[in-house]
């Protein structure tokens, strides 16, 4: 476990430290108004919604799924909140276009569960349907334009401050709870059964399919949340580019922090360092002043890196696997 | 249906299943609006989807070994922009040819090393892949680099007439070459059957002693050789390199592969499937501008159930 942790763990601390000699006021922290400020903040804050939807994810990837529509369900939960909210300014009315949101996420989760443990489809393809399909919906909603709305609470979801930015809180706590829901109880092991083999464990009396339609409605409502501060955060929602690519994001956080794509172990304290990873790379890209589109290179060569130094571990246990099988 | 059935090896009903579905959307699209049946529409589905076509015939490759390319449209952006800004510097065309193809079989080549060497798994390395063309592009330059090469937009505004007063550009020529091609190496070579082998089941294609290494390497190799040359048509089209062409367009390439009925799980299915996939997408799209009151947003949700049936219809059949 530790060892796992290791390599992702220097990363950070490596990236960190480039930073700290690129500049070096990074790590200073100042209070004003009652708000914390200073670039450590700006890291996590930027990285919330991403560390979000890789917390649904671990938990998907554990049971050797995978879900591509979370960018377009979060897409869609910030256009259905903003479209209700129109030119209201009524807190009471947010709260109900949030709701409706999430409730049309877990829907929309459900289907994805639906698709891999009713139909039995491959999950990539399965998820890639909603991906497709999931922004021409967020386009209907908004009938092709950016809605913009002008909402106090609203805003306190992915702008708000209680000490730190309420995207950081809302995101830790998500992690807080998942980390006691699955590791007190036996949920997290019966979701690692399920990716080991989940005849066997159907088997075993574990109800594989509940847990996998489970994980997916979970990943789809944080990916909702996500949507919902993306969106608050500028107060507007764009069907287009709201979440592009975040799912992709949240993948690498997943492989970054150890979690293997063949599903049957997860970790989610190296989901959080993954996102951590990802975010401070591009704060870096930033501060150091290459351009920021640049920082796909750097992400690529990242998660390369990365995965060729967890491979061997990757090869014996698809080997084992291999074996298990043949025999 | 029931008559055929005996007759009709039931491996051939996907891609008999899209074909019926083109023909549909196609009919449809011709009752309704005047103008529709034309040769030149139809010429114009070829035109307008060149790029994709050769796309989906790497991607075919691919999948039918199992694995999955996402960095496809990655490489496409990347094509373009050395094109472009290749000529901008004076570059040969000839070498700027050579140098785009170049690129692209060795980005597939190192991804396919990585992929095979390490056993770590195509979606994350093709990804790492996409990231990194993608990339590329932006180190090139951030802006859009038009192409004003003489030879380049000569080749790219040629028209070829057809009998009928149809017209089509080399584009279509170039990309009904590759499915060509594509065809002849998947089905009437040792190196096609064994993706097929591969595709079907690795350790029995090992044990049958095999050269798997050769074939999973060389299907992205494939990949990116295709990615590289629909790149080229793509500049051809566009007569422009930019790093945010093609977004989102492995996404496309894949949808045509499995509306065309090949099976994502690999083993099963055939270039010309692709092809078709193709036209219907191209299809659906000039539908949706034919109709002229629906958004264009209505392509996206219409592919995305076009998908959702194609993967039921082949669980059911890989179920039977």
């Amino acid at each position: 476990m530790k060892n796992r942790l290791l390599w992702p763990l220097l990363a950070l601390v490596a990236l960190l430290l480039l930073n700290l000699v690129v500049t070096p006021s990074f790590f200073s922290l100042r209070m004003q108004d009652g708000h914390l400020y200073g670039s450590l903040v700006d890291v996590l804050k930027n990285g919330a919604p991403t560390l979000l939807i890789a917390l649904g994810m671990t938990l998907v990837i554990a049971t050797r799924g995978i879900d591509l529509s979370v960018g377009a369900v979060a897409a869609i939960a910030g256009a259905v909140t903003c479209v209700h909210i129109g030119t209201s300014g009524d807190a009471g009315t947010a709260i109900a276009g949030m709701a409706i949101a999430l409730v049309l996420c877990a829907v929309l989760g459900l289907w994805n569960g639906f698709l891999v443990a009713g139909l039995g489809i491959q999950p990539i393809i399965a998820t890639l349907v909603l991906m497709t399909a999931g922004r021409g919906v967020a386009m209907l909603v908004t009938e092709g334009q950016i809605v913009t709305v002008n909402n106090t609470a609203y805003k306190q979801v992915g702008a708000g401050f209680v000490v730190l930015p309420t995207s950081i809180l809302i995101s830790l706590l998500v992690l807080a709870l998942v980390a006691f829901v699955t590791r007190k109880t036996a949920l997290g092991m019966l979701i690692e059964a399920v990716g080991v083999n989940p005849e066997a464990s159907r088997l075993a009396g574990v109800r594989a399919r509940t847990i996998i339609w489970t994980v997916y409605v979970f990943a789809a409502v944080c990916a909702g949340i996500a949507g919902l501060m993306i969106s608050s955060n500028v107060s507007a929602a764009d069907a287009n580019n709201a979440g592009l690519w975040i799912e992709m994001d949240a993948i690498l956080a997943v492989v970054i922090g150890g979690t293997s794509l063949a599903g049957g172990r997860y970790s989610l304290t190296g989901t959080l360092l993954g996102a951590l990873i990802i975010q401070t790379l591009t704060t870096t890209v930033y501060t150091i002043g290459v351009a920021p589109e640049v920082t796909l290179v750097f992400k690529a060569v990242v998660v390369i890196a990365v995965c060729l130094v967890q491979a061997p571990k990757a090869r014996a246990a698809l080997s084992f696997r291999k074996v298990a099988v043949s025999s | 249906m029931t008559t055929l059935a005996p007759r009709v090896p039931s491996r051939f009903l996907p891609v008999l299943a899209t074909v019926a579905l083109f023909v549909i959307a196609f009919g449809v699209g011709s009752a309704r609006y005047d103008g529709f049946a034309s040769g030149q529409v139809i010429a114009n589905l070829f035109i307008d989807n060149a790029f994709l076509i050769v796309l989906a015939a790497g991607m075919t490759f691919v999948i039918l070994s199992g694995g999955i390319d996402l960095s496809v449209g990655s490489v496409v952006a990347l094509s373009t922009m050395v094109t472009a800004s290749g000529l901008q510097a004076g570059w040969p065309v000839s070498l700027v040819i050579v140098a785009v193809l170049l690129i692209g079989s060795t980005l597939g080549l190192l991804m396919g090393l990585v992929i095979h060497k390490f056993d770590i798994q195509p979606f994350i390395v093709t990804l790492a892949g996409m990231f990194l063309a993608r990339g590329l592009c932006f180190v090139i330059s951030v802006e859009s680099v038009s192409i004003k090469d003489r030879t380049f937009r000569d080749v790219a505004t040629a028209a070829i007439r057809l009998p009928g007063g149809v017209t089509i550009t080399y584009n279509v020529v170039i990309a009904l070459l590759v499915v060509a091609a594509a065809m002849h190496v998947l089905h009437r070579t040792r190196f096609g059957r064994t993706v097929y082998a591969v595709g079907g089941s690795e350790s029995s294609a090992l044990l049958m002693g095999l050269p798997t290494t050769r074939v999973k390497v060389g299907v992205y190799v494939i990949s990116g050789l295709c990615s590289s040359l629909a790149g080229l048509l793509f500049s051809l089209y566009m007569l422009s390199g930019y790093g945010l062409h093609a977004v989102g367009m492995e996404l496309d390439a894949i949808a045509a592969v499995v509306i065309g009925g090949t099976l994502l799980a690999g083993g099963v299915g055939y270039v010309l499937g692709g092809l078709v996939g193709v036209l219907v997408l191209g299809t659906i799209q000039t539908l949706i501008s034919f109709q002229g009151t629906l958004s264009s947003w209505w392509t996206k949700i219409v592919i995305g159930v076009l998908l959702l049936v194609f993967i039921a219809v082949q669980r059911t059949m890989v179920r039977r």
